[in-house]
């Protein structure tokens, strides 16, 4: 019992331990100097040298991933060395909220385009419609985020003028502008998880209407609605389930991609910005903290197969 | 129909009828998306609507051509998307040969004109000039050469050591397997761009080491691939027998586990060929890949940013539909190789 | 067969399902007619592949004309013509009028639902009655099914019941609506041999209760033998043999019946293997034989069989035993000479 739950959980520390080490160690290589990123050229070597001692950058790399890690774990993940030079946390949690509301907005958007689509499609196997559908995300699938971004900024922006582009409002500032505002953007992200979605779900659901149970479903007098979704859709959601912890990788991808397309400042304008400056306690933190956020999110989807299949769920209890 | 029921059969036209409805919807389809490609009439929406329909009624009817020719269905998509491949790859190899424009040398772009109009076949700029007036045509050509040079050099080095390290992590088991996946865990659980971001922030922007930061995104799947097949494998009986009459382990995975081990791995690699293209053009489109004035899709996309796309969109129509089409290829290509050596993994 | 003044339950008229294939039509079910009054029992035997279970499905309006299918013929259950219906008002009958045991009870109950779900749904779908009513009414049918501590029961999982358990939670489903008719298709071969008996009393008992109507639809002649009233013989989709249970079995008089009985000894073979005792294969039904579609595999085949298909026509002699009827150019009674010879029981 105690091997079943504890091994998990020592393999995702030692796996999240890993990842800060090699965040810190790659960003510690990073050429160039930090004290002349921040001071700029044309200083006296005193000046560097004090900024370097300041910045702690003169003692030895163990004492200093020390120093980084106990301030992580404390919340305190260093300071911006490009002004603004503010705590990077503080950065990062005005930042986070914004990808956040983006990515659950885009993976919402996706599921309420897939599943839709799917049982559609499933329900007309080999028709024109399911051909269509086939097609139509086959092509999404070949098309990188920003495409489909530019694409949608073409057409409903700069040739209908629908939607705004550029700015951002947040939650507080009015609930009705802050969705029209995140609207685009998650669609752009949403697109091409809907593609994917749409495909795995639609196949497990031609394979779960083949089943005798969708059949004696039909014998007891069951609408073709209520067969679909509520006898055929959970039997066939464990690898649309598999394929969104995946997703979620793409998903921060994309995030990162729209909010540079966009203007947004959330997470990706952040570590982007930073990464071009070579502000390194700020990419540092960012990936840390977006490391965690997936990791967690995926263990999270892990336990869910759970809540769908009742035979595993006897497994665990 | 939710009943397992049977195909239906497709009524049979004769020969001559498919050749001329087929010749009829293909002329059809590439005049009305050559229409709606130069005309200004209409607006961008309807555009690109007409454009599609277009297109797809000529690939229709170069479908029914090709069914009148052979006498049985031929997809038609699939071979359209090799041709494509072979056209761009063999223009990205012979790039240097070929009577191109000028690519990437910013200072000669001095003299000509910026942001010259697509002048087609036969004028001094076919796919017209950029903001540097260097050349777009000669820019998607070489930068064809880039995005996919760094693809199969990532996706090389990947496969060779992914496979490598997860052929022997799962013949040898044990601790090795645990710290092996440990490792690939702590890759995986950085999202993809995020690790490219990160490393990207400390290399610097060549070709090398671009390739090098992509081929640490295929590590981990290729890795987990070749322990998953390996581990298959060395259960099955003719490997448990050859270990009984004491052959080596070398031998054993390079005779045995090896042959079974590379197919699923090979159709792998070009399902990651497209995806390590996306990648690389997400990259220099942030602005982290490879530089301007050097040409990638990526960086070519960007430059339509900040207004420019509006006025001049082929700045970002010709990477972009270069782009398109070599992923679009390339998964075409992937999902074929998975089915027949993969099946399990041709989920998609 | 004489008309009965009350219609029957269940009229079919020269059914006929084709499916239209890649490799051409494919006649499941070519012209079968069979009645079914209230309270009887008809078998449908035949090997796999003789359509036997298309046409169960064909009658209870599961398959149905589409793309990829062509029904024709009638199939009256309590006056309605089901394939004349639309589909929504067909879905009203599956439930109260109609309803199948299907033969694999591990794959016809859904992994992801509860025992009781099952139940429920189609209680509510069907009797319009609250939550509460439906469980209530559940609880009764598990009970009548034989199943113990039935409320407990409701809660679980399919995995969680043995074959044999979950064979008497579809039969429950199946009667959960009071249907007239019931099809049951192979409801035992998926079981263990000690379980079949068991399932089959209990369908037995529970069709004499209801005074309900029974198609019984398997390829195990000894399930058929003891619990029908009447049986049907078919063979590549057409009917070979048709009358009074007892009768044909005693006395067949197509040879394929002959020649199934006398794989009855082999019983105790795993299922689809019972059969081995004829020769060869049965027919392509994409491309039947132009003839009797058995001559090739008769032993008692002449040179008119492969020309002329045989029609099914009342047998002579047998005046004292109602509807018999056998579709043979040489039929087994007739030529006396073979009685010797007859296997079986």
């Amino acid at each position: 019992m105690a091997r079943r739950f504890l091994l998990p959980v020592l393999e995702l520390v030692a796996v999240l331990f890993l990842v800060s080490l090699g965040v810190f160690l790659l960003l510690s290589l990073v050429p160039g100097d930090p004290a002349v990123a921040v001071l700029g050229e044309g200083r006296t070597p005193a000046e560097y040298d004090a900024l370097r001692e300041q910045l702690g950058l003169n003692d030895p790399l163990l004492s200093r991933y020390g120093d980084w890690l106990g301030g992580v774990l404390h919340g305190d993940l260093g300071t911006s060395l490009v002004p603004p030079q503010t705590a990077v946390a503080d950065r990062i949690a005005s930042a986070l909220p914004v990808s956040l509301e983006l990515a659950v907005l885009g993976l919402v958007m996706a599921l309420a385009l897939a599943l839709p689509l799917a049982m559609w499609s499933a329900y007309h196997q080999g028709g024109r419609a399911d051909r269509a559908i086939s097609a139509i995300t086959f092509g999404l699938l070949s098309m990188p985020s920003f495409l489909i971004g530019l694409v949608l900024i073409a057409v409903l922006v700069n040739s209908l003028g629908i939607f705004p582009r550029n700015e951002w409002v947040r939650p507080g500032d009015g609930l009705g502008a802050n969705l029209s505002h995140a609207f685009l953007p998650a669609l752009t992200i949403a697109l091409m998880e809907a593609a994917m979605f749409t495909r795995i779900l639609r196949n497990d659901l031609v394979t779960t209407l083949h089943e005798d149970f969708i059949l004696a479903a039909r014998a007891r007098g069951m609408s073709p609605l209520r067969i679909m979704v509520s006898d055929a859709l959970r039997p066939s959601s464990f690898s649309l389930v598999t394929v969104l912890g995946l997703s979620i990788g793409r998903l921060v991808g994309s995030t990162v991609i729209v909010e540079y397309l966009f203007a947004l400042p959330g997470m990706g304008k952040l570590v982007i910005d930073a990464a071009n400056q070579g502000n390194y306690p700020v990419v540092q933190g960012a990936v840390l903290v977006i490391a965690v956020i997936y990791v967690a999110s995926n263990t999270l989807i892990d336990r869910t197969y759970g809540l769908l299949d009742p035979r595993t769920r006897r497994a665990r209890a | 129909m939710l009943a397992p029921e049977p195909i239906a059969v497709r009524r049979r036209d004769t020969r001559p009828v498919l050749l001329l409805t087929g010749a009829l919807l293909l002329a059809l389809g590439l005049a009305v998306a050559g229409w709606a490609a130069g005309t200004t009439v209409l607006v961008t929406l309807v555009r690109m609507l007409v454009l599609v329909a277009g297109i797809l009624a000529a690939i229709a009817g170069l479908g029914r051509v090709a069914r009148g020719v052979r006498g049985k269905p031929v997809d038609v998509v699939f071979w359209l998307g090799m041709t494509w491949l072979v056209l761009i790859l063999g223009a990205a190899a012979l790039a240097p040969l070929l009577p191109l424009g000028n690519a990437d040398d910013s200072v000669a772009g001095l003299t000509s004109p910026i942001f010259a109009a697509p002048g087609g076949i036969g004028a001094e700029h076919p796919l017209g000039t950029n903001n540097y007036g260097l050349d777009v045509l000669a820019r998607a050509v070489f930068g064809a050469r880039t995005s996919i040079l760094v693809a199969l050099m990532a996706v090389l080095i990947g496969t060779t050591v992914g496979g490598l390290v997860g052929m022997v992590s799962g013949f040898v088991r044990g601790t090795t397997d645990r710290i092996v996946g440990i490792l690939s865990n702590a890759l995986l659980a950085v999202p993809p761009l995020i690790l490219l971001i990160a490393l990207g922030t400390v290399l610097d922007p060549s070709i090398r080491s671009i390739a090098f930061a992509l081929s640490l995104l295929t590590i981990p799947s290729m890795v987990r691939l070749a322990r998953a097949n390996t581990i298959t494998v060395a259960e099955r009986e003719f490997v448990l027998a050859a270990r009984a009459l004491g052959a080596g382990r070398v031998r054993l995975l390079l005779r045995e586990v090896l042959p079974n081990v590379v197919l699923p791995v090979l159709s792998l690699a070009v399902v990651m060929i497209s995806v390590l293209v996306v990648a690389e053009a997400s990259l220099s489109f942030l602005g982290i890949g490879i530089e301007q004035p050097a040409p990638t899709w990526g960086n070519m996309i960007a430059e339509g940013q900040g207004g420019v796309m509006e006025d001049h969109p082929y700045i970002v129509v010709v990477p972009g539909i270069c782009l398109f089409l070599t992923v679009f290829s390339f998964n075409l290509l992937g999902e074929k190789a998975q089915k027949r050596w993969d099946p399990r993994a041709a989920k998609l | 067969m004489t008309t009965p003044s009350v219609p029957d339950l269940l009229e079919v008229t020269d059914l006929r399902t084709v499916f239209h294939t890649a490799r051409g039509d494919v006649r499941a079910v070519d012209g079968v007619s069979f009645r079914l009054a209230a309270g009887e029992t008809l078998g449908l035997v035949g090997e796999s592949g003789s359509g036997k279970s298309v046409l169960g499905r064909t009658v209870m309006g599961l398959i149905s004309s589409g793309p990829t299918t062509t029904v024709t013929g009638s199939v009256r259950i309590g006056g309605h013509d089901v394939h004349a219906l639309k589909p929504s008002a067909r879905r009203r009958l599956w439930g109260p009028e109609v309803a199948m045991v299907f033969q694999d009870p591990m794959t016809s109950l859904n992994p992801v639902k509860r025992v009781g779900t099952h139940l429920t749904e189609t209680l509510r779908r069907h009797l319009h009655c609250s939550r509460t009513e439906a469980t209530e009414r559940a609880v009764d049918l598990l009970r009548q099914v034989g199943i113990p501590e039935p409320a407990r029961r409701l809660r679980q999982y399919p995995h969680e019941l043995s074959g044999g358990m979950r064979q008497r939670v579809v039969i429950a489903t199946a009667l959960a609506c009071d249907p007239r008719l019931l099809i049951a298709d192979e409801p035992t071969t998926a079981l263990d041999v000690t379980v079949q008996k068991q399932i089959l009393d209990l369908l037995g008992s529970l069709v004499a209760e209801r005074d309900m109507a029974m198609l019984l639809v398997s390829h195990d002649l000894g399930a058929v033998a003891g619990r029908t009233d009447r049986v049907q013989v078919m063979y590549a989709g057409r009917t070979v043999e048709s009358g009074a249970t007892r009768p044909v079995f005693a006395a067949p008089e197509h040879p394929y019946t002959e020649a199934l009985l006398a794989s009855i000894p082999n019983l105790a073979h795993p299922p689809h293997t019972v059969l081995r005792a004829i020769e060869g294969n049965p027919p392509d039904m994409a491309r039947p034989p132009l003839g009797c579609r058995f001559a090739p595999r008769c032993g008692r085949a002449a040179a008119g069989c492969t020309d002329e298909l045989p029609l099914l026509v009342g047998v002579p002699g047998s005046a004292g035993v109602t509807g018999r009827e056998v579709a043979c150019h040489h039929p087994v009674g007739l030529s006396a000479p073979l009685e010797g010879n007859r296997h079986g029981r």
